[in-house]
């Protein structure tokens, strides 16, 4: 049996249905055991209702129940015959930047819910900019509670002209809408009778059609080293000399013969052989763990980035970034931070702040500062080179982390290169 | 080239991979890593994951056992074969001895599971342990659902729900102060039956009572208990001969067999498939206590 796996982040705020949603398709995909039922079955009762509330299945922590809201990302699990799913499932009122963008940053889907009568929110222009500004490949949007309008073609077609228009304003592609009740099962799973007039496939079959992230073949090879294998007297003779690099290619595939280039140092070597522990391969593509091998004996750490000579990324120490903000105090210019780019964490100093994004109008204002959960643009000044690439073009190697150099947080997504100002544009549209 | 030029991994090659990133970030950014290792199926399937990551170097750490004193023995032969085999170096914290100096006193109950946190953080605490790898999984309950791949814990090893750091793209944090540690989750995205069809592929040894098997057992709270030294049948309880097999193992006197032909492993990995109870809802007495029982533990610095 071979499947392929999809990570899907879910968004919304707690009345438009998604935790019934989420909850239907692991119940319809039978990723509910009857205990767990059972147990929903129980408190719906206690709780004076007539069927089982399928979105007591994503039930939170007690401490979150306390209050009544959902705090974290939760992730869920389910499958169909061609496909593992990996879901995140993100609240949506509390620290909804944080959230989104945690689930964002893996997805190779972000799924959305609308409800049909109240059309497109300022929340789901919201979760739209954020996909945006993350690059996840596709988003569909749930048209929920098709259910209450008497699954009204002309409303939902209505939803979707106002959904179709804000994802062209924010230059996403691939956003597909699909009306469904996550309450009656409308669309979920299986197609509904009861929208005739709809000629696409149900949520479920949609996402198992789509491609996960990433096309290796089209892409150059980036591979993080994490470590230098060395058994030394450790091992067997015949690998008493073995040096290999051990990493998971972030991007592009490689093969033995390949040139290529180790970065900061720009030092040149061809490779001589991809190990893993099942043996020797002719080919390792993204995202593959493996060790690699040179022909020649040249000095590489933890932190050197290897990349196909054919493509060779410039160094830079000034980056200029999107980030998102997540830590409680706000950041300021002239603060240090440490910076994550790969398997390489260096020091680096915030120059200047470009900018605030105001999500409701996919605006770049002037700012000061950031606060907790604001989106912005910042400069930032590195105490050695790194390979930084556009975030735009490469996910994996233009991704980055700031972290706090005192208590060791974690401060901020960050994302290099304009990917905030594209994600934008037009300003005066 | 073809047309069919896209290339995909498999949903376990995927899982493996992401396995071996996290397991060989933390020999990166860690000085003193440790692997906890029950001889059950999870620990197992984590270990050999272990392997992969450093071959042909040999595993770079040590593992570490909290040992309820209640086992199954044939699960302390197992891990004692693996040990040898791979040429780890084994710590054991031992439950019993805090039973037997006063440190920790019997429940009313019997059950040990939750006796297993204060050993397991002094062992932490003595050997400095700074990265704690558990075999724990997502899919398990659902205060495992909202845990981190690395999760730092406090001084006293406590777990803070409400304020774990965001972990972004496959970029993780392992920064903490002198006194913390960080638990590491390699199989924090592995369903069950990810690793049973991952045992079946990569023909992981697992110890026998995995498999079906006859054994004298006995019915109660809806569970299939073993008799022995740690669990005997109260007067109206009905001692049987069944086949029966595990779908956990942890202490013996509330850790439940369930009824199973299931003699290979793609039997198993058939009935796993097929199965409507989850395996901490048929197996485990402590968790069916409350429904925050593994909430509490975990908050505590439990696995």
């Amino acid at each position: 049996m071979s499947t392929t796996l999809l990570r899907l982040a879910t968004a919304g705020s707690v009345d438009d249905g998604k935790s019934t949603l989420v909850g239907r398709l692991l119940f319809d995909s039978k990723s509910v055991l009857a205990d767990q039922f059972d147990a929903v079955e129980r408190v719906s009762r206690d709780r004076g209702m007539a069927t089982a509330d399928l979105a007591l299945l994503t039930d939170g922590l007690r401490s979150e129940r306390e209050q009544g809201i959902t705090i974290d990302v939760a992730y869920r699990y389910f499958a169909t015959a061609e496909r593992a799913f990996i879901l995140a499932d993100c609240p949506g009122h509390v620290q909804y930047t944080r959230n989104t963008v945690t689930g964002a940053s893996t997805a190779d889907v972000v799924v959305l819910l609308v409800d049909v009568r109240k059309g497109l929110q300022e929340q789901t222009s919201r979760h739209l900019a954020v996909s945006s500004l993350l690059r996840v490949p596709h988003v569909v949007v749930v048209v929920n509670k098709i259910d209450l309008v008497d699954y009204d073609q002309a409303t939902y077609e209505g939803v979707e002209a106002q959904v179709q228009a804000a994802a062209q304003r924010l230059g996403l592609t691939d956003v597909t809408t699909v009306p469904v009740s996550a309450l009656a099962g409308d669309n979920v799973v299986t197609k509904s009778d009861r929208t005739p007039w709809y000629e696409g496939p149900s949520l479920l079959e949609h996402l198992e059609q789509l491609s996960p992230a990433g096309e290796p073949q089209s892409e150059p090879l980036r591979f993080p080293v994490q470590l230098v294998i060395r058994p030394q007297s450790a091992a067997e003779d015949r690998f008493r000399d073995y040096r290999g690099y051990a990493g998971q290619i972030a991007s592009g595939l490689v093969r033995p013969g390949d040139p290529v280039t180790v970065l900061p140092s720009g030092r040149t070597s061809t490779v001589e052989a991809i190990d893993t522990a099942d043996g020797e391969l002719a080919e390792a593509h993204a995202p593959q763990s493996v060790t690699l091998r040179l022909t020649d004996d040249i000095d590489i750490s933890r932190g050197d980035l290897v990349v196909t000579s054919r493509s060779v990324p410039g160094l830079t120490q000034d980056i200029d970034g999107t980030v998102a903000w997540l830590a409680d105090h706000r950041l300021t210019p002239r603060t240090k931070v440490l910076l994550k780019h790969g398997t390489r964490t260096v020091q680096a100093m915030v120059v200047a702040i470009g900018g605030r994004l105001d999500l409701d109008t996919a605006r770049l204002t002037p700012a000061e500062s950031l606060e907790l959960n604001d989106i912005g643009h910042v400069s930032l000044r590195l105490a050695a080179p790194i390979p930084a690439e556009e975030y735009l073009h490469s996910r994996a190697t233009g991704a980055f982390l700031l972290i706090d150099p005192q208590d060791g947080g974690t401060l901020a997504a960050g994302m290099v290169g304009d990917a905030l100002l594209a994600s934008v544009e037009p300003l005066d549209a | 080239m073809s047309t069919h030029d896209t290339r995909r991994l498999t949903h376990l090659q995927w899982l493996e991979s992401e396995s071996i990133h996290i397991i060989r970030e933390v020999i990166a950014e860690f000085e003193r890593p440790v692997l906890l290792f029950s001889g059950g199926k999870d620990s197992v399937v984590m270990l050999h994951l272990a392997v992969k990551a450093f071959w042909p170097a040999p595993v770079p750490f040590p593992v570490l056992h909290v040992d309820t004193g209640h086992n199954f023995p044939e699960v302390l032969a197992y891990r004692d074969a693996t040990v040898e085999r791979l040429g780890l170096r084994l710590e054991v914290a031992s439950v019993q001895d805090y039973i037997d100096d006063g440190r920790l006193r019997e429940r009313a109950d019997g059950t040990r599971n939750p006796l297993q946190t204060q050993p397991l953080l002094d062992a932490i605490e003595a050997h400095k342990f700074d990265a704690v790898f558990g075999g724990g999984r997502r899919d398990e309950e659902k205060a495992r659902a909202k845990e981190r791949v690395f999760s730092l814990r406090d001084e006293f090893g406590q777990w803070d729900p409400r304020n774990q750091r965001p972990e972004l793209w496959n970029l993780y944090n392992g920064r903490h102060r002198p006194g913390e540690h960080v638990r590491v989750f390699p199989l924090s995205n592995w369903t069950e039956l990810d690793v049973w069809q991952y045992i079946g592929q990569e023909k992981i040894e697992l110890p026998p009572l995995y498999y079906a098997h006859d054994r004298e057992v006995f019915e109660r709270d809806g569970m299939l208990l073993a008799v022995g030294e740690f669990a005997q049948p109260k007067e109206h309880e009905v001692v049987q001969t069944r086949t029966v097999r595990y779908r956990t193992v942890g202490d013996m006197s509330c850790t439940g067999a369930v009824d199973s032909p299931a003699v290979t492993v793609e039997d198993v990995i058939a009935e796993v498939a097929a199965t409507r109870v989850t395996e901490r809802g048929a197996t485990r007495a402590d968790d069916r206590m409350s429904e925050a029982a593994m909430e509490d533990r975990k908050k505590e610095g439990y696995f």
